[in-house]
């Protein structure tokens, strides 16, 4: 029979003040932990948002990102004689040939930062159907216009309607906001892609080529036509959605193993804190443990309670630590991505696989740091124990 | 010897500090009847809460046997010694040992979580365990609450709630004022007499040792 639980509870009342000091070590460690898996996390949805499940976008094998890709007009034409490729309802194919060129602008928040401008065709908003504009127009083609996303707008001096800003030796005209959902898009400039390769001489080719599948299902048919095509060897070809979560891969894993590095460090702290405040809690109750251990609790009921006494303190650090993280949904932060090199405004974002994450690891803290003063607690010899008082 | 509740044969004890052997008892027999109140007096370091402490199973003899209630429990491993002594002892120590956090009941109640009594079979035993101390009306008090004569009864009613073999007692008045010393030493006699509980009782207070049927002497570890 177990030592019963109120016993462990009624204990924390007794000695607010270390089991408080405990918890907050805990919550904290906690906290850090769970808000960088959901930095890592919140960049990874963004970028997923970012692309579309039935469309596929081309760029060359050996490119880190898109700014490193060209796709020149030859292999563009031949592209676009392959199978399996959506058609408007004017017969032409849905495709855009786009360009991107990083410029850099001056943030709200002071210093410059890199933004993506992105050249695209008109046909772009019925290949991105979760792209709108919300306020003002498109581009027009042969103008010299830029529309602006969602982040954009927040985070950039200068990003008003009407107002222009300059790149590739002219000004543009802002004359008009979109927004992506939240997904990469949000990030960009996007302009008419004929100017864009106008202002930067680039008329020789795209950086890549997204389509819509006429079918969703059809992707490996079109790869296998796309494979058996000599001249495309040097590119390859993924779902869109597949590409820009690639696309935030080396940024996410980054977080992720500085974070975690981080916070195992940190956690080394909160969970030699949790083995003082169990030690203490052991020192402090030797002659309840004789008492119990006389009165025919077994060594393991004492070792059971000890341990559950600091897997408590520590679950509900943990509790606390995932709380005050799970506010962090509300904040957004723009970050440099690695792949892409310009900003990318994300969300910190919660998964079940974080809230279970961030619970396994408190729940181990207060297994490490229980687990010794546990067994010290067990070990004693009765007589020794009922002597200490 | 049909009726020894008891029987302490050839027993010693020796402590080890360091590499040097401190001997605590030397060879004793003792013999404790079904019924008896035995009292153990002595000078401090004469071994009498050494033989207590054997006697309950909370120790083990160097050498020697102490069968108690026909079961040799020095051949016992230490879970099935746990066992027994949850169903066979029932302990009162000099300072009580309630714990702070619980309440008088909940106390008491702690033997008898080791049983496979209902939860209500359970609050049946204590309240009458409490009624028999006469603290039936100070069940939801926690210890600090109490008088250090009323924390004793709670000690003693959590020392009978299993209705034990028998009652070990370990300096039962030696943290009392004398008029408490004297009500627990009659609430003791009682449980004695009126109860038929065996009581073997360590104590170093004449007047506490009048009240039980057999007193022994131990000196530097020798009944004398």
């Amino acid at each position: 029979m177990k030592i019963p639980l109120k016993y462990t509870i009624r204990n924390f009342k007794s000695r607010k003040l270390t089991t408080i000091i405990t918890v907050a070590g805990i919550a904290m460690v906690v906290f850090v932990f769970a808000a960088v898996l959901m930095m890592a996390y919140g960049i990874q949805k963004t970028m997923i948002a970012t692309g579309c499940t039935d469309n596929v976008l081309i760029a060359r094998k050996s490119a880190y990102g898109e700014v490193s890709s060209i796709v020149v007009r030859d292999d563009y034409n031949t592209i676009l004689t392959l199978p399996h490729i959506a058609k408007a309802e004017d017969g032409k194919p849905l495709v855009s040939g786009e360009t991107v060129i990083v410029i850099g602008l001056e943030r709200r928040s002071g210093g410059l930062s890199n933004v993506t401008a992105r050249g695209v065709a008109r046909t772009v908003f019925t290949l991105r159907p979760q792209v709108k504009i919300v306020e003002g127009r498109a581009f027009q083609q042969g103008a010299r216009e830029v529309i602006a996303g969602a982040s954009i707008r927040k985070n950039f001096i200068g990003a008003e309607l009407g107002n222009t800003v300059s790149f590739g030796g002219d000004t543009w005209t802002i004359v008009g906001y979109f927004e992506a959902g939240g997904s990469g898009f949000d990030s960009e400039f996007w302009v008419d892609n004929d100017q864009l390769q106008d202002a930067f001489n680039r008329q020789g080719g795209f950086s890549t080529v997204t389509f819509k599948l006429d079918d969703p299902n059809s992707f490996s048919a079109f790869k296998a036509a796309f494979e058996n095509e000599p001249r495309l060897q040097q590119f390859e070809p993924k779902i869109e959605q597949k590409f820009f979560q690639e696309q935030s891969e080396s940024l996410s894993t980054f977080i992720n193993i500085l974070g975690i590095f981080i916070t195992v460090i940190f956690s080394f702290g909160a969970t030699i804190g949790a083995m003082i405040t169990m030690y203490a809690a052991v020192a402090n109750r030797i002659v309840e443990v004789g008492t119990l251990r006389a009165l025919g609790f077994k060594r393991r009921s004492v070792l059971s309670a000890f341990l559950m006494e600091s897997i408590a303190i520590s679950l509900f650090g943990g509790l606390i630590g995932l709380l005050l993280a799970s506010l962090l949904q509300f904040f957004s932060l723009s970050m440099l991505n690695f792949s892409s090199f310009a900003e990318l405004q994300f969300s910190f974002a919660l998964s079940p696989s974080i809230v279970l994450s961030s619970l396994f690891f408190s729940l181990f803290m207060g297994i490490a740091g229980g687990f010794l003063p546990a067994v010290r607690a067990a070990r004693l010899k009765i007589v020794d124990a009922l002597r200490a008082g | 010897m049909s009726n020894s509740i008891i029987q302490v044969q050839n027993v010693s004890k020796s402590y080890w500090r360091d590499s040097l052997e401190v001997p605590v008892l030397n060879d004793i027999s003792i013999d404790v009847h079904e019924g008896e109140f035995l009292g153990l007096m002595g000078p401090s370091g004469s071994g009498k809460t050494t033989l207590l402490n054997l006697i309950a199973g909370i120790d083990r003899p160097s050498r020697g046997n102490v069968i108690v209630g026909g079961i040799d429990i020095t051949k016992l491993n230490e879970s099935n010694l746990a066992k027994w002594r949850s169903r066979h002892i029932g302990f009162v120590f000099q300072f009580y040992n309630l714990l702070p956090v619980l309440t008088a009941f909940e106390n008491v109640e702690l033997p008898l979580l080791l049983t496979s009594l209902s939860k209500a079979e359970r609050k049946k035993h204590v309240e009458l365990s409490l009624d028999v101390v006469g603290l039936g009306d100070r069940i939801h008090h926690y210890p600090k609450q109490l008088s250090g004569g009323q924390e004793q009864r709670v000690a003693i009613a959590r020392a009978i709630v299993t209705d034990p073999t028998l009652l070990v007692a370990d300096e039962p008045t030696g943290d009392l004022d004398k008029r408490s010393a004297e009500e627990i030493m009659i609430l003791l006699e009682r449980l004695n007499t009126e109860f038929k509980k065996t009581i073997v009782m360590v104590t170093h207070d004449p007047r506490a040792a009048e009240k039980a049927k057999v007193v022994h002497h131990l000196d530097k570890g020798e009944l004398s």
